[in-house]
């Protein structure tokens, strides 16, 4: 077992982000990410790497493309104002296929919005948030600790599916501190980055161009296809999610990051209580965990969606439970978080509700 | 017998997208010309523009990023930024350059990056159609400015290259033509240079070459190029704006 | 056991450290912690506070609306956080600068004079450890030894010769209650 450090969750990052081999970061201020770029601007002159603040969030969107291309390891941040500015970017990132990691500690919106923590990004994260056909692979972690393992992976899944990688946090996962270990990384035998744009001598006889244009519809739509036929395999393959008290749960939640750390709060006091409420938290909120959801319907009386939002994984919940059982919602916004009280008084609602029915 | 004139190595040999008259191909072959001569071909990445150059991407001999619409000086400082030992160049028409990526222009001139900027200046949008551009001369008539560009609505066209010149981060910055064999011979040495200063070292590069859109300014090719020399030059001077080489010494 | 505590005082006094030590200390003992600032503009001149668990099982909400603890080293955050503590919880206060008495009945309460204690002691800004010290003296949820390892950490190695005055401070506090 190595050391455990005190580390802010922001800072938690960058430095599970040097461990995974990343040396270079893109990056523009915005509360409440500020200390990653500041932790990378103070770590990667030290070895050897660059933290490059850019003009805006679009130019750093856009540096991050040009250095992944390159074949690096690239990584950049922000927080929801600052994310909307990335989504051209990342629908070219995208569409090159372009492996890199894209944070974003979510804060309050809509517009300028607020500085608090949120979660009202779900939807622009899951569905690709720019313009075309294209998916992110969108990780929550709820800890610092599983966001620190969280990095890796990231990087590893971009690299392995030359896909964009978003790391969705909130502006509490960013701010806080807990201790983290940095545990000894197994080395991934990912494959050379063969088509990088490193220069012919790297590659003799073979010019690499990345691009996402293609004039023709037919070439368009094959690359569409092809894309279609990697998330369809993404999507079998690396669905992450933790249950907990599913197996004799009346009552399923679904809570992500944060939110599932106030649920499992109020599921103590609600087991005290004897009411049965178990926990679906999805790591990987694109792909979605549909089968556990799928699953759980099969038994459960009742589903709820608990998010600092007003409503929005609430409907991927409802495609996975697919009409077999009730689905609730209950949410704040704006940069208010559901409190432990609040979320259990939503279990007795619904649960009483179901003994009254 | 000794061959004296062919084609760049560093450009493809296809047939381009250009209109007839249009002096992209004339740049395009001093861009590659410049590159072999230099012997850096095995180590340049070029980036495309969104514009009249989108497929430039099938043109240079070399690794080629395209870039989104005014993105590509944060795209080459990407590339760059993490393999210093690849030459960079963007070439960039003046939507690209002077509009939608000014931002990114002058914070890669201002951050001094040790890139190579091609700027094609043609004072209008040629890829989407023809409308005004942020360099189009008051007075021209455009599909966005039917009446002709009015300062008063339109504001007033933009010298790019006397304005980035007045920041500390570029090297060299020249204004360049190509509508006289001449002026093609100055350009190439001012291409060349650019690069050169890059293989040195010597930071941010930017060469804005004058240029023709006959198709959409309605012209044959040989009224295209008066026009530049009678028009376009007189608003855009041709001559060095910057060079840290020359400063110190007498001007 | 858990305690789930708010620290709160205006910019300057501390009480992000204070937090920051109390988490740290836990850690080192091998206990579960969190710490959760407040952020933003409010830390500009205002009311800072931080929010920290030390438990024995692992953190779930590390948002705490309803704390056992808390301590206001001002009168603005007492204002703020006293009708948010349980019942039969602590509030420990800075009296050198909250006039008012606490309004609550059902909680236990210490007042503490922590920058006269501090300033017998020769440095104002220590005003944090004494109150520090009078917390662990009613809650002692880790070891005093512990936070002066975490003081160590926190401390650069050119303010090391301030540890024995924290040393003092927090003992100064703990004696008050004890």
């Amino acid at each position: 077992m190595g050391e455990r450090i005190l580390m802010k969750g922001n800072e938690a990052i960058g430095e599970a982000a040097i461990r995974a081999g990343c040396r270079h970061f893109f990056g523009y201020p915005i509360t409440p990410q500020n200390e990653l770029p500041e932790y990378m601007a103070r770590r990667l002159p030290e070895i050897g790497g660059a933290m490059v603040q850019a003009e805006s969030e679009i130019a750093a969107i856009n540096m991050v493309y040009g250095a992944a291309g390159a074949g690096v390891r690239v990584m950049t941040s922000s927080s929801s104002p600052g994310i909307s500015l990335k989504q051209e970017g990342l629908s070219y990132i995208a569409g090159a296929e372009l492996p890199c990691v894209v944070v974003n500690m979510v804060r309050g919106g809509p517009g300028l919005g607020g500085i608090q923590p949120a979660q009202g990004d779900y939807w622009q994260a899951t569905r690709g948030g720019g313009h075309g056909d294209y998916r992110l692979i969108v990780l929550a972690p709820a800890t610092i600790q599983e966001m620190v393992d969280t990095v890796q992976d990231a990087f590893d899944l971009a690299d392995k599916y030359r896909n964009p990688v978003m790391i969705l946090g909130d502006g509490m996962l960013g701010q806080m501190m807990e201790p983290v270990e940095f545990r000894e990384q197994t080395v991934s035998s990912l494959a050379e980055k063969e088509w990088a744009t490193t220069g012919l001598r790297n590659h003799p006889g073979r010019r690499n161009v990345i691009n996402s244009l293609y004039l023709q519809p037919d070439k368009l739509e094959e690359h569409n296809q092809h894309l279609q036929r990697k998330y369809a395999e993404i999507a079998a393959n690396e669905v992450r999610y933790e249950e907990v008290d599913v197996e004799d749960a009346d009552l399923v939640v679904a809570a992500y990051g944060t939110t599932a750390r106030i649920v499992r709060s109020a599921m103590e006091e609600a087991r005290r209580e004897g009411l049965r409420v178990g926990l679906i938290r999805p790591i990987t909120l694109w792909p979605f965990p549909v089968e556990p959801f799928a699953r759980a319907a099969e038994r459960a009386h009742a589903f709820l969606s608990v998010e600092m939002s007003a409503g929005q994984m609430v409907e991927d919940v409802r495609l996975a439970v697919n009409g077999k059982k009730p689905v609730y919602f209950y949410g704040r916004t704006g940069g208010m978080v559901p409190t432990p009280e609040g979320v259990l008084a939503k279990f007795r609602e619904i649960l009483e509700g179901k003994h009254n029915g | 017998m000794a061959k004296v004139f062919e084609r760049p190595k560093a450009l493809a040999d296809v047939v381009t997208h250009y209109c007839p008259g249009c002096t992209h191909g004339i740049i395009h072959r001093l861009v590659a010309e410049a590159i072999d001569e230099l012997g850096i071909v095995d180590r340049t990445v070029g980036v495309a523009p969104v514009g009249c150059a989108v497929l430039a991407y099938d043109y240079f001999e070399c690794d080629m990023q395209e870039a989104a619409h005014g993105r590509a000086p944060a795209v080459c400082t990407g590339i760059k930024r993490v393999r210093p030992d690849l030459i960079v160049f963007s070439y960039q028409g003046d939507g690209d350059l002077a509009s939608i990526g000014t931002a990114e222009i002058v914070h890669a001139a201002a951050r001094g990056e040790n890139i190579t900027v091609i700027f094609v200046n043609n004072g209008i949008y040629g890829m989407t159609g023809g409308q005004m551009a942020p360099t189009t001369l008051v007075g021209h008539k455009t599909t966005t400015s039917p009446y002709g560009r009015d300062a008063k609505v339109q504001g007033h066209p933009v010298r790019i290259s006397e304005m980035l010149a007045t920041l500390e981060g570029p090297a060299y910055i020249e204004r360049v033509s190509v509508h006289t064999p001449q002026l093609v011979n100055r350009a190439k040495q001012a291409i060349k240079r650019a690069f050169a200063n890059q293989v040195e070292g010597k930071g941010f590069s930017l060469v804005e070459v004058l240029s023709t859109c006959p198709t959409n300014w309605g012209m044959t090719p040989v009224e295209a190029l008066q026009r530049v020399a009678n028009e376009m030059v007189p608003y855009y001077p041709l001559g060095v704006f910057k060079d840290i080489d020359a400063e110190g010494e007498d001007k | 056991m858990t305690f789930e505590m708010i620290l709160a005082g205006f910019g300057g006094q501390g009480v992000m450290l204070m937090g920051q030590l109390l988490a740290y200390a836990g850690m080192t003992e091998g206990k579960h912690v969190s710490w959760l600032p407040s952020y933003g503009p409010e830390m500009r001149g205002g009311t800072a506070n931080c929010t920290v668990v030390v438990s024995d099982r692992p953190v779930g909400s590390p948002l705490i609306t309803r704390p056992g603890i808390v301590v206001a080293m001002n009168l603005p955050s007492m204002d703020k956080f006293e009708d948010s503590i349980k019942p039969g919880g602590l509030l420990v206060y800075n009296s050198s600068l909250i006039t008012r008495s606490p309004k609550r009945t059902d909680i236990e309460v210490v007042a503490v004079p922590a920058n006269e204690i501090a300033n017998e002691l020769g440095n104002d800004r220590i005003a944090n450890m004494v109150a520090l010290g009078a917390l662990l003296g009613k809650k002692p949820m880790v070891e005093m030894q512990s936070i002066l390892t975490a003081l160590r950490h926190a401390l650069p190695p050119h303010r090391h010769h301030l540890l024995p005055l924290n040393e003092q401070a927090l003992d100064r506090g703990r004696k008050l209650v004890g």
